[in-house]
């Protein structure tokens, strides 16, 4: 009752003050959206998927071959990253303990918080210098190690999360260690894991910084794995500072499809984790 | 008797040793990478490092023809953008991080967080897109011109605005880390125990000084790592601040003036650089990773301080 009028006062400036910084930042998502779906959708069309690209001042075109790279580059990324993360997760969830296990949790931190762009120095100092060129292999290298870090955190988070029980229960059973670890723990934990992969995936799909000098780019198809390649987010970067207008229409045609695909991706995997994780608190 | 166990305990641990190995070697494999990160650096700088020393990172020319390389102005852009962002960040994000965990009802909380933690989601690239094309032109006509009006005679807002700016790649960064703070803190919010907030209230405290006075300074350790974590991933964000910065190597007391930062500058000229000029990108790369590495490590000790206090 003896509450000043200051106090409730400042207490209902605070509170709304939360509040719309609240609606500040998840508005945000929706100003970022519909500014670019409203650029993105006018500018997208059949040839943007069918075509490559016409030489600087020249209209139409497309992103054909980025669309390709960008896919290929993933597909490399995928096939570094993922095995190595995913078999030291199950090292560190299931035979790790002790300094080693420490040492190899520090290194992982580490290499998580190391910028995109120093991870490219890297992938250039391993694989194009030796080479003596960029390529879809190199570019792959470089987003294959930025993969490990998550794939390894989300592989030992799904693994631990497998009951005590499922494993007692295989091991009564007369099952190795190992082969409750390959046929009991690791097909529990899949959907968790799977889904790991797919936000670790979208996360390395919109990366630019470490692709500029170990794919390069190209203005067409890119054969095999030890070319220089488009990629699509390499190809928003360059369009967008382009004096050229068209060019700038198709790079926010390309933002577009990119931001489609990494948010789709994105929320279909957070998705199916809310799901799992849900079933198995109740 | 004695061998019949000895054959079982063989066939419990059939293809152990393998699993073992073969696990055990993929983790000594990110061992492995992160060395050798470390290593190419350092070697690759060496050249670099041993003609310009120290002076390096306080020298203020960059000039690749000469072969004359100084940091400062890209070490300067950096911080001063990061800063910029954790200046906007912090504030916006900490008080969406109070109403989520202290006010909305979970649902909404959750679905709020989800959009949220979306906008991590965006790639950098798009955030350059549309720093580029719609945060500059409307910070041209509408908020710069405020500004200035207010604060023109702060030095910090003198000058010429052309668009492309420090101001520009804060707010863009702003944007950017605002959902890692609000994540991670409302986390960090929600952890706090129940009891904390009925006791202040059974003081008569209101609902917002219950928040700031006690559920906030409970949290505070866990808050400060996801500033920390959050001003790391901001060091070391490339393609968005390329592109609204201005790259123009300069130390100036405006923010309106355009800039450069470190990583802006390895992505702009890394790919034509050879010789010495490499090597001091190189030794770019090395001082980013350094500062990088010493942030992250502050934000693991809140964090792990944070989880040692809880129990």
């Amino acid at each position: 009752m003896n509450l000043s009028f200051r106090r409730k006062a400042v207490n209902a400036v605070m509170l709304t003050l939360t509040g719309v910084c609240t609606v500040l930042v998840a508005g945000s998502l929706l100003v970022i959206l519909g500014y670019l779906a409203w650029n993105g959708l006018a500018s997208l069309n059949v040839e943007f998927f069918t075509k490559l690209p016409t030489p600087p001042g020249e209209m139409g075109g497309g992103m054909a071959n980025a669309i390709l790279g960008s896919a290929k580059v993933l597909l490399v990324a995928m096939l570094i990253g993922v095995p190595i993360g995913f078999m030291a997760a199950v090292y560190l969830a299931e035979f790790g303990s002790g300094s080693f296990s420490g040492v190899v949790r520090y290194a992982t931190d580490l290499l998580n918080g190391v910028p995109s762009i120093v991870i490219g120095i890297f992938a250039y100092a391993i694989i194009v210098l030796p080479m003596r060129h960029p390529s879809t292999f190199a570019g792959g290298v470089a987003l294959g190690i930025m993969m490990i870090p998550i794939a390894l955190r989300t592989t030992e988070e799904f693994l631990r999360a497998v009951p005590v029980s499922l494993r007692e229960g295989a091991m009564a059973l007369g099952a190795s260690r190992s082969r409750t670890i390959f046929t009991v723990v690791i097909p529990a934990a899949k959907s968790g894991i799977l889904s790991g992969l797919m936000l670790n995936l979208a996360r390395v799909a919109g990366e630019t910084a470490p692709l500029l000098f170990t794919t390069l780019g190209n203005p067409f198809w890119s054969v095999g794995w030890m070319q220089p390649t488009a990629t699509l987010p390499q190809m928003i970067f360059t369009y967008a500072i382009s004096p050229y207008d068209d060019w700038r229409r198709q790079a926010w045609a390309a933002g577009f499809v990119l931001l489609v695909l990494v948010l789709t991706v994105n929320a279909a995997a957070r998705f199916t984790i809310g799901r799992t994780s849900a079933r198995g608190r109740s | 008797m004695q061998s019949g166990e000895m054959s079982l305990s063989r066939r419990l641990r059939s293809g152990d040793p393998i699993a073992h190995t073969l696990t055990g070697m993929a983790a000594s494999t990110i061992l492995a990478i992160t060395a050798l990160l470390a290593y190419h650096l350092w070697v690759g700088s060496a050249e670099a490092r041993e003609t310009f020393g120290w002076g390096f990172i306080t020298a203020s020319t960059w000039d690749p023809v000469k072969e004359v390389f100084g940091a400062l102005p890209f070490i300067y852009g950096t911080l001063a953008t990061s800063f910029l962002a954790l200046f906007i960040a912090v504030p916006v994000g900490l008080g969406a991080a109070i109403f989520l965990a202290e006010l909305a009802p979970r649902g909404a909380s959750d679905a709020l967080t989800f959009m949220i933690e979306l906008l991590a989601a965006v790639p950098s690239v798009v955030y350059g897109l549309l720093g580029l094309f719609l945060m500059v032109p409307f910070l041209q006509s509408t908020v710069v011109p405020a500004l200035v009006a207010v604060l023109g005679f702060l030095p910090l807002f003198q000058g010429r605005f052309n668009g492309v700016s420090v101001f520009s790649a804060g707010i863009v960064l702003a944007l950017m880390i605002v959902p890692f703070i609000v994540s991670v803190s409302r986390e960090v919010l929600l952890a706090v125990p129940q009891d904390q907030r009925e006791a202040a209230l059974a003081l008569g405290a209101t609902r917002w000084e219950t928040t700031w006075k006690v559920v906030v300074p409970y949290a505070m350790r866990g808050i400060f790592g996801s500033v920390f974590l959050a001003l790391a991933r901001a060091l070391g964000e490339t393609m968005a601040v390329t592109m609204v910065i201005g790259n123009k190597p300069q130390i100036s007391s405006s923010i309106l003036e355009p800039g450069y930062s470190i990583a802006a500058v390895i992505a702009n000229e890394f790919a034509e650089a050879g010789g010495m000029h490499q090597q001091a990108i190189i030794e770019l790369g090395l001082v980013l990773f350094v500062l990088t590495v010493l942030i992250n490590g502050v934000a693991r000790l809140f964090i792990l301080s944070m989880k040692g206090g809880a129990k």
